[in-house]
């Protein structure tokens, strides 16, 4: 008898709810932690940060405008459905990371936490950021936060999982939708996380992951004029530089890397604010 | 009917404008190294007073003095940098005349807007943020001040920018490096006399006047911890790009091509005087200003004849007279710009208007001005103008007024006619604008958070939201 052969997994993107393969057809090789293979996944190409921006733009409508209840909720079920596939992912994080089962498992459970963490946020946010503003006049004046629209995320390269999740949730939580470049050298944790996603009730196109080359792609999102803000946390400083100058032509917000990768800390809000919009609005009182 | 007015002006006299003035570094007026410029009357285009150029090297003292100047500022208890404020605030309340008339002067803009818009929301500015300075802990931003606050502001509110810019990073703890715009630097030099007055420790506020160079130098610095702007998108770009890399914040308040949008049930009369409020006030130097008014089909002739009855009311001419509705163009290079734009709406098929409207022989003006038949795709109806023209569109269904709407890359400001509640909410939540005016317009306050989405530029002025600017992210 035999050692029965195992059945692989094709890695491929994650675009608009669908999972296509890089329209340029280009894949790579991921090595594990030791250097063996893993797999070959996709090598995402301009056409596909386009594509992917396309799908985000065409979610954002429906994704802002859904109550902060039903996209709590999602974020919750986003978390039962990680939690429920824990097995799969401490093996791809132990995998990735060279880390023993014991210390993937923790990373894995934190970020099914940190998705509950955020999933919370959906309906506390607009409290904490919104005001009441008392203007000497017979106005009714409210500020309330809007999200920004699609964003763009580099990834962190460290906590293929974790850290992933917990550049994701912040951003999505508001209500904005947006394109990730998952961590170049452990990409694999991101696509399995895109089956969780897929599987979450989350609208295709709310999150679109691309895995590649990020010093490619990155500059394509940074400069993409239907793009309204970037995350470039998982960026070098040279690579941030750059991005940073190509998001001034349409002025998109940028999340600067602030060198942290403790992300065990607490995130605190600043990562939902950033990527978050005022607006006020006046109407005069009378009879 | 045109009823005749005497004329009923305003008196200069008190206002004592200098022959010359220097830049303010370290609580002091001294000379600046560049080639010193000439600040005019657009109304008459009189030189009022020639004013220093300031060089990277008196950029780089004025930045010095506020990094010094921070050490002391930032350590006082909140409680005292409040006092300074408050005292701010009443000594520009007592020369509020004065600066008004300057303001008027050195601007164009009617004295009735300088006098009852601009400096009571300039003093009101102060005490707001005078306020917060030892309440801090309460507002959800930390309590650390960032450093020396680089600040670049322009000519159509010249004293309420300062104000706006000024007193939250002093509130915060910041020392700040102003550079006024180079037509109306006046008023922020007589803010630096307020600042003696009011003994402010020296260095805490500096002003540095000159030309786009100059600002230029301030946003530049490396010793600048805070780029605060409030300008044209093109430059606003600039900005953001040349901090790339840097650790400097950044709010930017840039351009607006903003809808004022009038559904058929809308109280017409009051909508036609929004629609004034929001295109002419200021002589639409205004980056919020309603330039594109979106009106719904089927009362489009009503409103229109309306605002054009309306329009023949107005009155233009010298800002200083108390009846003038419309002043002068701030600038012979504005008016250009105006006259380009307005030009290219004619070659590209819109309809112009004007009322009957004599132009003063001396200084820079230009009429109200509607353009009608307007397309989406026009420049009037895409490049900001920033003067007293509207461009008139039309919808069928709320639906098409917000793509409309949208269909801009700026995003500071629109309006919302209709008394129908829940579509006025149902429009405010679909409009990407920082700012939805409904059932007026143009309207200011401190207490209340403005700035833009996308284009338009990002952070917050004014209410809480505007203290997060000036003060470090807690992380």
């Amino acid at each position: 008898m035999s050692e029965r052969l195992s059945v692989r997994k094709t890695y491929k993107l994650y675009i608009g709810g669908a999972f296509p393969r890089s329209e340029s057809g280009r894949s790579y090789a991921v090595t594990g932690a030791k250097g063996e293979f893993l797999a070959n996944a996709s090598k995402a190409s301009r056409k596909d940060v386009r594509d992917a921006v396309t799908a985000a733009r065409k979610a954002f409508p429906g994704w802002s405008a859904a109550t902060a209840y039903n996209r709590g909720q999602i974020l919750y079920r986003i978390a039962e459905m990680l939690e429920g596939r824990r097995a799969q992912f401490v093996s791809e994080v132990a995998e990735a990371d060279g880390v023993s089962g014991k210390k993937a498992g923790e990373l894995v459970d934190a970020a099914v936490d940190r998705l509950v963490w955020y999933a919370g946020w959906s309906d506390k946010i607009s409290s904490l950021r919104g005001s009441s503003n008392p203007v000497a006049g017979p106005y009714f004046n409210l500020s309330t936060p809007e999200p920004t629209g699609v964003v763009g995320i580099v990834a962190p390269p460290m906590g293929p999982l974790f850290g992933l999740v917990s550049v994701i949730a912040p951003v999505i939580v508001t209500g904005n939708t947006c394109v990730v470049i998952a961590s170049e050298r452990a990409p694999l944790p991101s696509i399995t996380l895109a089956e969780v996603l897929a599987t979450s009730d989350l609208p295709g196109g709310v999150v679109n992951i691309l895995t590649g080359s990020a010093a490619e792609m990155a500059p394509w999102l940074a400069g993409h004029m239907d793009v309204n803000g970037i995350d470039l946390t998982g960026a070098d400083a040279e690579l941030a530089q750059r991005c940073e100058e190509l998001a001034a032509e349409n002025l998109k917000r940028v999340l600067r890397p602030n060198g942290k990768t403790d992300w065990t800390a607490d995130p605190g809000t600043g990562r939902m604010t950033a990527f978050l919009e005022t607006k006020t609005v006046w109407h005069p009182i009378g009879i | 009917m045109i009823f005749e007015y005497a004329p009923a002006p305003e008196s200069r006299e008190v206002v004592d404008i200098r022959p010359s003035y220097g830049l303010f570094i370290n609580g002091e007026f001294v000379d600046g190294s560049g080639t010193p410029f000439k600040t005019v009357n657009p109304a008459s285009e009189e030189t009022l007073a020639e004013v220093a150029a300031a060089t990277e090297a008196d950029v780089d003292r004025a930045v010095q003095a506020a990094r010094k100047a921070f050490g002391v500022w930032s350590a006082l208890p909140g409680s005292e940098r409040a006092k300074y404020l408050f005292r701010i605030a009443r000594i520009i309340q007592e020369r509020a005349r004065e600066l008004a008339v300057l303001e008027s002067l050195d601007n164009g803009k009617p004295i009735k807007e300088s006098r009852d818009v601009d400096l009571p929301l300039v003093a009101a500015h102060f005490f707001y943020y005078a306020g917060w300075a030892d309440k801090l802990q309460y507002a959800g931003y930390g309590t650390t001040p960032l450093g020396v606050a680089g600040q670049v502001i322009p000519w159509n509110f010249p004293l309420l920018m300062l104000a706006w810019k000024i007193a939250p990073a002093l509130a915060c703890g910041n020392t700040v490096v102003l550079k006024p715009a180079e037509t109306t630097p006046l008023t922020a030099l007589l803010f630096a006399e307020i600042c003696q007055q009011a003994d402010l420790p020296p260095g805490v506020v500096n002003i540095v006047t000159g030309a786009g160079d100059t600002g230029a130098a301030v946003v530049g610095h490396p010793d600048v911890d805070k780029v605060a702007f409030t300008g044209s998108t093109e430059v606003g770009r600039l900005i953001a790009k040349s901090v790339a890399g840097t650790n400097k914040k950044v709010t930017l308040e840039l351009g607006g091509k903003a809808a004022n949008i009038v559904f058929d049930d809308a109280a017409i009369d009051q909508a036609v005087e929004g629609i004034v409020t929001g295109i002419f006030f200021n002589q639409g130097h205004v980056c919020c200003a309603g330039s594109r008014l979106l009106v719904q089909e089927s009362v489009a002739e009503e409103l229109l004849s309306s605002l054009k009855r309306r329009l023949s009311t107005l009155r233009l001419g010298d800002p200083l007279d108390k009846n003038t509705d419309i002043g002068a163009i701030n600038s012979a290079a504005q008016l250009a710009k105006i006259r380009e734009l307005s030009e290219a709406g004619e070659a590209e098929g819109a309809d112009r208007w004007s009322p009957a409207c004599p132009l003063p022989d001396k200084g820079f003006w230009f009429p109200p001005t509607v353009f009608t038949g307007v397309s989406q795709s026009h420049r009037i109806a895409r490049e900001e103008i920033f003067g007293p023209v509207l461009s008139v569109l039309t919808f069928r269904t709320p639906a098409e007024a917000v793509e409309k709407a949208n269909n801009t890359p700026y995003g500071l400001s629109a309006g919302v006619w209709t008394e129908k509640a829940s579509r006025m909410l149902w429009m405010a939540n679909r409009l990407r604008a920082g700012v939805v005016w409904s059932n007026t317009f143009n309207k200011f306050d401190p207490t209340s958070p403005f700035g833009g989405y996308k284009e338009s530029g990002y952070g917050r002025e004014g209410g809480r939201h505007g203290l997060e600017a000036y003060l470090k992210e807690i992380s």
